[in-house]
């Protein structure tokens, strides 16, 4: 009886594979275009933080200059250059100290390698439509130079890339954030759309891969042995999607349950394994369900399945809510036209948040090591630290085990509760 | 000596920005705390309406949750920005 239900859902489960690979083209260049606009916002804050900083530090440096002059008169003018190169200096090296937070934002931000450890990356394709070059493919490890600074690649058709270390906004106005390309021929700035197989997109593909390898190996296993127990990944995975159909779907859905079911063990294994690699250490720290492109694709979907599915009594209540006063009606209705965008807008950011958090709380463990340690001159306190921040570390990793579970368990669970909202009749009940 | 120098190099925005994570982690402790708290008690009346009450925890604790972290992701943004 249970293995004959759990073909059922499986069989629904396959022909939805198809979607999920069109899914991956719409997340990767919905990913793009948000880091695009994200870029935009983020550079401009920055050049103007920048900007404010260095006037300041001007102003209270000839205000000390002049401080200096009344006291010490022309004879120490001398020592007073000096003074004012060291400090330079010290400006300098204070640049390239650790800064706990653009570590933080580097190793969760997307990349156009994987970062195994040290120098060790993976290279990937990098795919740049250029105005008027047409489409360039090469691989990023094209790009020369080692470190933090901008790598440049000049391609054999005189086009010069960049790859920018830094947030940076170019001559031609466009903002360029960190790990984004630039092109230029002969010293001219190029348009450049990024088509990129990055960090995430390719962690994306390979769990869609997998997905489909598994998947499809088991319904091939279930249609074999009908009617007898299921055996190997069949079996390990059977557990889960009955969960996923009779704790989720039937409950908040009802009748029209096995309508959703194909989305919604889409949603959550892709969420699931998502999270799940990004918790593999030493694989570059994939980030992607903490990426907020792919998750306002996902609650998109949610969304659109929700508002296309939506029966004459969920439109009925929204607009004209029964059993309410009238001047009350006038409050109600734009607080649940609000709550349409505002619900898929919340499944968004919640999952970003989480899984993003997850990843910066260990990082910050991880600079706490560097913070202590003092850039190698505080040994002893640094290595301290180290083994604190090590246990700390394995406990967070071991808690966002579980964060990964319920977090696609919640996101699976809202949407199904939205549908269910949208497709429930109470005529039946 | 050096911690002292690192606190005091910290600006204010971003002062304000580390109170405003606390705070939100203030709300969200108190939110899923109760809810924890009542939905233990439930089950300790009713351990047959466990399963029920679990989802249903897991999901006011998500919504509680949700909204703290719209106050961190503020937080963050202002603290980088």
């Amino acid at each position: 009886m249970q293995t004959d239900d759990g073909r059922e859902s499986l069989t629904t489960f396959a022909p939805n594979c198809a979607e999920t690979e069109n899914m991956s083209r719409l997340l990767s260049s919905f990913a793009i275009l948000l880091t695009l606009a994200f870029a935009g916002g983020n550079s401009g804050l920055l050049a103007q933080n920048h900007g404010a900083g260095t006037h300041d530090a001007e102003h209270a440096h000839t205000e000390d200059a002049e401080h200096d002059h009344a006291e010490h008169g022309h004879a120490e003018n001398h020592a007073h250059t000096e003074d004012a190169e060291h400090d330079h200096a010290e400006d300098h090296t204070h640049s390239e100290e650790f800064v706990a937070g653009e570590f933080i934002i580097h190793h969760i931000a997307d990349a156009h390698d994987i970062h195994l450890f040290g120098d060790v990356h993976i290279p990937l394709p990098v795919l740049l439509f250029i105005e008027g070059e047409g489409l360039q493919v090469f691989m990023s490890s094209a790009f020369e130079g080692h470190g933090h600074g901008d790598k440049h690649y000049a391609c054999d058709e005189g086009i010069d890339y960049t790859m920018h270390a830094e947030d940076t906004v170019l001559e031609n106005d466009v903002a360029v954030v960190s790990g984004g390309i630039s092109a230029q021929r002969e010293g001219q700035q190029l348009t450049v759309y990024d088509f990129s197989i990055t960090k995430s997109v390719f962690g994306m593909l390979f769990i869609l891969s997998m997905m489909l390898w598994m998947f499809i190996s088991i319904a091939g296993s279930y249609k074999k042995n009908p009617g007898k127990a299921p055996k190997g990944m069949a079996n390990a995975l059977e557990p889960l999607i009955l969960f996923i159909r009779d704790e989720i779907a039937k409950p908040s859905i009802g009748d029209k349950a096995d309508k959703f079911m194909p989305f919604l063990l889409t949603v959550f294994f892709f969420i699931f394994f998502c999270n799940l690699l990004g918790l593999v250490p030493f694989l570059g720290g994939f980030n992607i369900t903490g990426t907020i492109g792919v998750t306002v694709v996902l609650a998109t979907l949610v969304f659109l399945l929700t508002n296309f599915n939506g029966n004459k009594h969920y439109w009925g209540h929204l607009f004209w809510p029964p059993g309410v006063p009238l001047p009350v009606k006038f409050i109600l209705v734009p607080i649940e036209v609000f709550g349409i965008i505002m619900k898929p807008a919340v499944l968004m950011i919640r999952l970003t948040a989480n899984i993003s958090a997850g990843h910066i709380i260990i990082l910050a463990f991880t600079s706490l090591i560097f913070i202590f340690g003092d850039g190698g001159t505080a040994i002893a306190s640094g290595s301290g630290m180290g083994i604190f921040s090590t246990a700390f570390m394995i406990f967070m990793y071991f808690l966002e085990l579980l964060v990964a579970f319920l977090q696609a368990f919640v996101f699976t669970l809202l949407a199904a509760i939205y549908f269910g909202d949208a497709t429930h009749d109470p005529a039946h009940h | 000596m050096e911690l002292l120098s690192i606190l005091f190099e910290i600006g204010v925005g971003q002062g304000l920005a580390g109170l405003g994570a606390g705070a939100a982690a203030i709300g969200a402790g108190i939110g899923v705390g109760r809810i924890g708290g009542s939905a233990l008690e439930a089950m300790a009346r009713q351990p047959e309406a466990m399963s029920d009450l679990r989802s249903n925890m897991i999901v006011a604790a998500a919504l509680v949750e949700g909204v703290a972290l719209f106050g961190i992701i503020i937080c963050l943004l202002v603290a980088l920005g």
